[in-house]
Parts: structure tokens; C-alpha cells; sequence
């Protein structure tokens, strides 16, 4: 059970190499990682700002209600901050259990309250100027589902 | 002259509380600074908004529409209706756009 909240990147195959290696009970090993979208060909920089002293709090929250619901080997969450490209990597999650249904359950819940409850606010900066992102009206609703 | 005033505020039973007030992203921008330490008599959030709306164009402005900005309390989601009892730091933000 980890969460990292960094500037600089990771390796997500180094990162699922280590979960891996925990423990032999695993038997299902779920990763979700998020990436900088360029959808028009025209972004050039996607600043994300954060709430430094909430960021950690809320995202081990997030993760110790996963651990609540569900029985999980490990978890781990590392989000970036800091000004990224397109393609870059901004954030990942990882849920190791012994079945599938309930690693890719645990890291859809994870994802969910992510989105809309753990404080970073995205700014895409492009040729026509900079604008902040919105969050989408579907995020809220998606947290009803749990 | 403040320290004055502050024990003057005292005797007259006034609720004079400073609070941090911190803001992220636009609402942040807009304001014009990331952090300020307010003194307010305010009870609640709602309260303290109102006060702020009162002080600048630029607050009332950025608290013309409430249903766009989340606010933490001592870096806790909380809400408008929230009190400010033992609070020491209070934040305005737009909805969060994590993952």
C-alpha cells in the first residue's frame, strides 16, 4: 500500500516488477496509467498544480477505502505534478489480488475518485494560448456508482 | 494600534479569528495570490465568502457562482454550509481534475 505524489516520472514496469515480486499469493496484477492526450495536435505543455499538504491525505484515503471494500494484495498510487508533454506520463495505479475481477474492480474504484477527489487541476497550454481544464460532468456521477 | 484594537474586540465580545486562505488553479488566478491570512468574524464558509465578496471586485467575482469552486477545510473536502470552528486554514478551489 503506497502512494507517491512526484515531480520527476516512473517506470511502470519496474513499478509492477516490484508488486510482483511481494508476494506469491498474487494472483491477478491490474495497472491503470494516464497519459498526456495532445487531441488536436497542438498542445504544447499540460501544467498540473496540486494542493501539497491535501494531495497525500486524499489519495491514501482513496487507497484505504479500496483496501476496505475489497481484499488486495497491494496497491499503489503515484500521480505527478509539474509541467509535462504530450505523451508523457502523468499518473498510475496498481492493484495486485489473488482474482482478477476484484484487481480490475479496485483499480476502476481508485481511477473514479481520483478523477474528482484528489486535488490536482490540470492547464493545457497550446499555440492559441493557455486555458485550464474542466472537470467533466460524468466524474461526479461515476462516484455514485460506488 | 492593532493590539488595541484587538483587546477592544475582545471586550466587546466580538468573534475575530485569523484564518489561512489558500486557492488553486483559476480561482487562484483570478484572486492574484496562492495565500493570505484573513481576519474575519465569519461562523461559517458561506459567511466568510460573503465577507470576501464584500472586500474586492476580484472575490466577488470569483464567488459570483459557488457551484463551481469546492472548498477544503484544513485540507478536508468540506462544504459552504461547513463551520469555521477551530479552522486554520481554508481553501478555494475549481473541481478537482485528478488521474
Amino acid at each position: 500500500m503506497a502512494v507517491r505524489v512526484q515531480c520527476e516520472d516512473f517506470d511502470l514496469g519496474f513499478e509492477m516488477a516490484v508488486l510482483r515480486a511481494e508476494s506469491t499469493n498474487i494472483g491477478a496484477l491490474v495497472s491503470f496509467s494516464g497519459l498526456v492526450r495532445d487531441d488536436m495536435g497542438d498542445l504544447q505543455t499540460l501544467e498540473l498544480e496540486h494542493y501539497p499538504s491535501m494531495t497525500t491525505k486524499a489519495l491514501a484515503e482513496i487507497e484505504a477505502e479500496a483496501c476496505r471494500r475489497w481484499n488486495l494484495n497491494a496497491t499503489l498510487i503515484i500521480h505527478r505534478y509539474g509541467s509535462l508533454k504530450p505523451g508523457e506520463q502523468i499518473m498510475m495505479v496498481a492493484v495486485a489480488s489473488r482474482h482478477r475481477k476484484v484487481a480490475f474492480e479496485a483499480a476502476d474504484f481508485l481511477m473514479d475518485f481520483l478523477k474528482s477527489r484528489a486535488p490536482f487541476w490540470k492547464k493545457e497550454t497550446g499555440i492559441g494560448g493557455a486555458e485550464w481544464v474542466d472537470a467533466k460532468e460524468d466524474d461526479e456521477a461515476f462516484l455514485k456508482r460506488w | 494600534m492593532g493590539l488595541l484594537f484587538e483587546i477592544l474586540a475582545v471586550l466587546a465580545g466580538a468573534k475575530n479569528v485569523k484564518l489561512e486562505v489558500v486557492y488553486f488553479a483559476w480561482v487562484r488566478e483570478r484572486i492574484g495570490v496562492p495565500r493570505e491570512t484573513v481576519q474575519t468574524e465569519a461562523e461559517t464558509v458561506a459567511a466568510l465568502v460573503t465577507e470576501l465578496r464584500a472586500r474586492e471586485d476580484r472575490y466577488d467575482l470569483v464567488f459570483s457562482d459557488v457551484s463551481v469552486v469546492r472548498v477544503a477545510l484544513d485540507q478536508t473536502l468540506s462544504d459552504f454550509d461547513a463551520p469555521l470552528d477551530g479552522v486554520s486554514e481554508v481553501a478555494f478551489f475549481p473541481p478537482m481534475t485528478g488521474g
